[in-house]
């Protein structure tokens, strides 16, 4: 039977304690020469109150400026370093209750879609493992076989999210009223506005209280 | 003269109900955490709940003849066999209102079960709270419910809530003659033997309904927890005039007949207030100095708390009930002798109907313990509970008006309803059709994934529990010409309702004679401790 609904789910902070920084160290830290993982780890080391006051002040900026730390690396490295990744970094990572929450959605008839700011082949193998149905999440652009560093447009975050989602229930006949958004988030403030049914999962102060002076339920899946 | 038993009897009818005369005393009304201190009109009828009657002398030893004497079965021990498998299922924390002393009753019944079953040899041995679609209860309030000792033995393995959402946790059985579905938990289904352990507080608890309500899902429920049942039951109260009763009892039989089902049901007396507060179980009329002095103090003190405050006082302040009576065995003839004691004890003779009523209502419903009395609970509380309080025949003539004294404040406890904020405020301002609601929407909420996760694993009240708060006061919005809150501290809640406000009883009074005549009959129900009426035309 066709979905009729969807439920959008964030990943970081949302499904995962995890973020695109430690995504990011697992591929810095598995360079495959000693130089390689000892620049990369230290650069990323060294940069970290910069990424810190980044995502405070711009998620897209973050978002933008974080990813040309990919530039270099192979395609083929990063696919086969995911799946390590995903079990060596995110799976231990996922909160207890993250799937009783999907299979609480699936039961209710919603196409389940993981949308992230992360890049798409760090977050499929979690999808795997959840047994979401289709990830909306950024693409590398790749040269040769190689990552530039550059994500392709449009870069998936803040109000691009509610754009995505809504592009995609418009391509798969979804009714965007009645489907669900999840996330921990203010800056997903957009993504959760922009369903009919949207929820704040382990939320953080101002998601908190944005999601009592609207009434949206809230949820912990920790 | 006449005979002492005619007297006895004109005694036992008729001192329940006092008629206002010019210098009888004010009246002490609840009205949410505050209380009112009304002068009623002359000729006004308040009808007061009968003294609680007297406890069974040794309550464990009530339990054991119970168990030992069971009405339609053997006696529990020559149930048992060592290696069976038995589940104990418990009431939930919506019995009884306020929490009641420790021990609770629950726990004196579960010290005898479980010592009778560890003698018999029987180990695997599980408990169940029979929560339906309520709230988990939190660790703290089983453990209050159980005792420590319990609690230690058996949390989280082997006493727990029951889970109406687990897709693995529910077995359907056969369905009724009328299609009804019966699921039940899968535990208890498969267990050799189903104890249940009831309180039971007014008759529309126990029974049937304890199993087939207490331990199933929502596909069940469905069955009759709607407007249509609703409205063919004449009062929820009175078992034999309910349709909602006749549904639970086709579908408490074929649980019957699948299952070895034990029940052990307790009656309580109504000594809901106790100690520094007995007083607000007299009438006015009996009120001593002393009373007098500390309801005075407890008014004051509660104008300067904030609402919070006075909550969190009011349910630190535990229910001194007794128990009357405890029987044990077969659901029907169990309960028929349940249901004969529970009259005894809560049933008051009225003659007449009245044009007007007036109910003082608390701070608490079954669905709030340790939460806020919100609006659609506050509307469960008027025109679902204190309006079905009677034998079939409303105290409400047909199209009279019903005054609530609350606040009727606009707040909701986001951890135990967050499915009744976006009921009062997505829905109701489209429709307050019952029929329309349970159509259009009930589905919906029932399977929101958030709603479901809250149910299931923190302590919210499952997605379809607004609607049945809303189909449960669909016989008193049918019935009533006009409601009226009176004190209601805002405009939007009544009207969201479709009642009507006034800021003092006095107004709210002048109001319901402009609609029914100077001449309208008024009646006030003093509650708490509970009543019901028992209507003669």
């Amino acid at each position: 039977m066709p979905f009729t609904k969807a439920a959008f789910y964030d990943v970081d902070g949302t499904l995962v304690s995890t973020n695109i920084v430690h995504a990011y160290a697992y591929y810095a830290t598995n360079r495959g020469s000693l130089l390689g993982i000892a620049g990369r780890t230290l650069a990323t080391a060294a940069s970290v109150p910069l990424f810190a006051t980044l995502d405070l002040f711009n998620r897209k900026v973050f978002n933008e400026f974080f990813y040309r730390y990919y530039a270099g690396l192979s395609e083929d490295r990063l696919l086969t370093l995911a799946e390590d990744m995903f079990e060596d970094v995110m799976k231990p990572a996922i909160f207890p209750k993250a799937k009783d929450l999907i299979d609480e959605a699936r039961r209710a008839g919603c196409k389940i879609v993981l949308v992230s700011g992360a890049l798409d082949f760090t977050v499929q193998p979690l999808a795997r493992h959840l047994g979401a149905d289709d990830v909306v999440a950024n693409k590398m652009q790749y040269v040769g076989g190689v990552a530039t560093g550059r994500v392709i447009p449009p870069i998936i975050e803040g109000a691009n999210k509610a754009n995505a989602i809504r592009d995609y229930c418009v391509r798969e006949h979804l009714a965007l009223d009645k489907s669900h958004a999840y996330s921990d988030s203010v800056s997903d403030y957009a993504m959760l506005a922009v369903v009919g049914r949207p929820t704040a999962v382990n939320p953080d102060m101002r998601l908190r209280s944005i999601a009592r002076a609207y009434n949206w339920p809230v949820l912990d899946l920790r | 003269m006449r005979p002492l038993k005619t007297l006895k009897k004109l005694y036992d009818e008729e001192s329940h109900i006092v008629i206002t005369e010019k210098g009888s005393p004010p009246r002490v009304l609840f009205s949410g955490e505050d209380f009112l201190l009304e002068d009623l009109p002359v000729d006004t009828r308040v009808i007061f709940p009968r003294p609680p009657l007297e406890a069974v002398p040794n309550l464990k030893a009530a339990v054991r003849w119970a168990l030992n004497h069971p009405e339609g079965m053997e006696p529990l021990h020559a149930l048992l066999r060592p290696g069976m498998k038995v589940t104990v299922a418990l009431d939930d924390i919506s019995l009884p209102l306020p929490p009641m002393k420790l021990p609770d009753v629950r726990q004196t019944v579960l010290e005898i079960v479980l010592d009778l079953l560890a003698d018999s040899g029987v180990d695997d041995v599980h408990l169940i709270v029979a929560n339906a679609l309520h709230r988990r209860m939190t660790d703290a309030e089983m453990k209050r419910m159980v005792g420590q000792k319990i609690f230690d033995a058996f949390h989280p393995d082997r006493y727990y809530n029951h889970d109406a959402e687990d897709p693995d946790g529910i077995v359907e059985l056969e369905r009724t003659a009328h299609n009804e579905v019966v699921a039940l938990n899968r535990r208890a289904a498969e267990s050799d033997l189903l104890v249940y352990v009831n309180i039971n507080l007014v008759p529309m608890d126990g029974g049937h309904k304890s199993v087939g309500t207490g331990l199933t899902n929502y596909a069940s429920l469905r069955a009759h927890h709607n407007p249509k049942t609703i409205r063919e039951s004449d009062s929820y109260m009175e078992p034999a005039r309910s349709a909602l009763h006749r549904s639970t009892e086709r579908i408490g039989r074929v649980i019957d007949k699948h299952l070895k089902v034990f029940h052990i049901e307790t009656v309580l007396n109504n000594r809901m207030f106790d100690g520094p507060v007995d007083f607000l179980g007299k009438k006015e009329e009996d009120y001593t100095e002393l009373d007098r002095l500390k309801f005075e103090g407890m008014k004051y003190a509660l104008s300067k708390m904030p609402r919070a405050a006075k909550r969190k006082l009011f349910f630190g302040i535990p229910a001194g009930y007794d128990c009357i009576g405890v029987h044990a065995g077969a659901t029907e003839p169990t309960h028929d002798k349940t249901l004969e004691l529970t009259w005894k004890q809560y049933s008051v003779p009225v003659e007449g109907q009245s044009d007007i009523v007036i109910f003082g209502v608390p701070y608490v419903s079954p669905y709030n313990v340790n939460s806020i009395l919100n609006p659609l609970l506050l509307q469960v509380m008027g025109l679902g509970y204190l309006f079905n309080l009677n034998r079939g025949v409303p105290l409400l003539k047909k199209g009279g008006v019903i005054i609530l004294c609350h606040p009727a404040y606009d707040e909701f406890d986001p951890e135990h309803h967050p499915s009744y904020i976006e009921f009062f405020n997505r829905l109701l301002p489209e429709t307050r059709d019952a029929a329309v609601l349970e159509k259009k929407y009930e589905e919906e909420f029932a399977r929101n994934p958030s709603y479901v996760h809250l149910y299931r694993k923190a302590n919210a009240y499952h997605g379809a529990h607004p609607f049945y708060m809303w189909y449960w006061g669909e016989n008193g919005r049918q019935h009533a010409g006009k409601v009226i809150v009176a004190g209601a501290e805002n405009n939007h809640v009544p009207a969201m309702m479709g009642w009507e406000r006034t800021d003092t009883l006095s107004e709210a009074i002048d109001v319901a004679r402009g609609f029914m005549g100077r001449t309208a009959h008024i009646s006030v129900v003093h509650i708490p401790p509970i009543l019901q009426t028992d209507v003669r035309l």
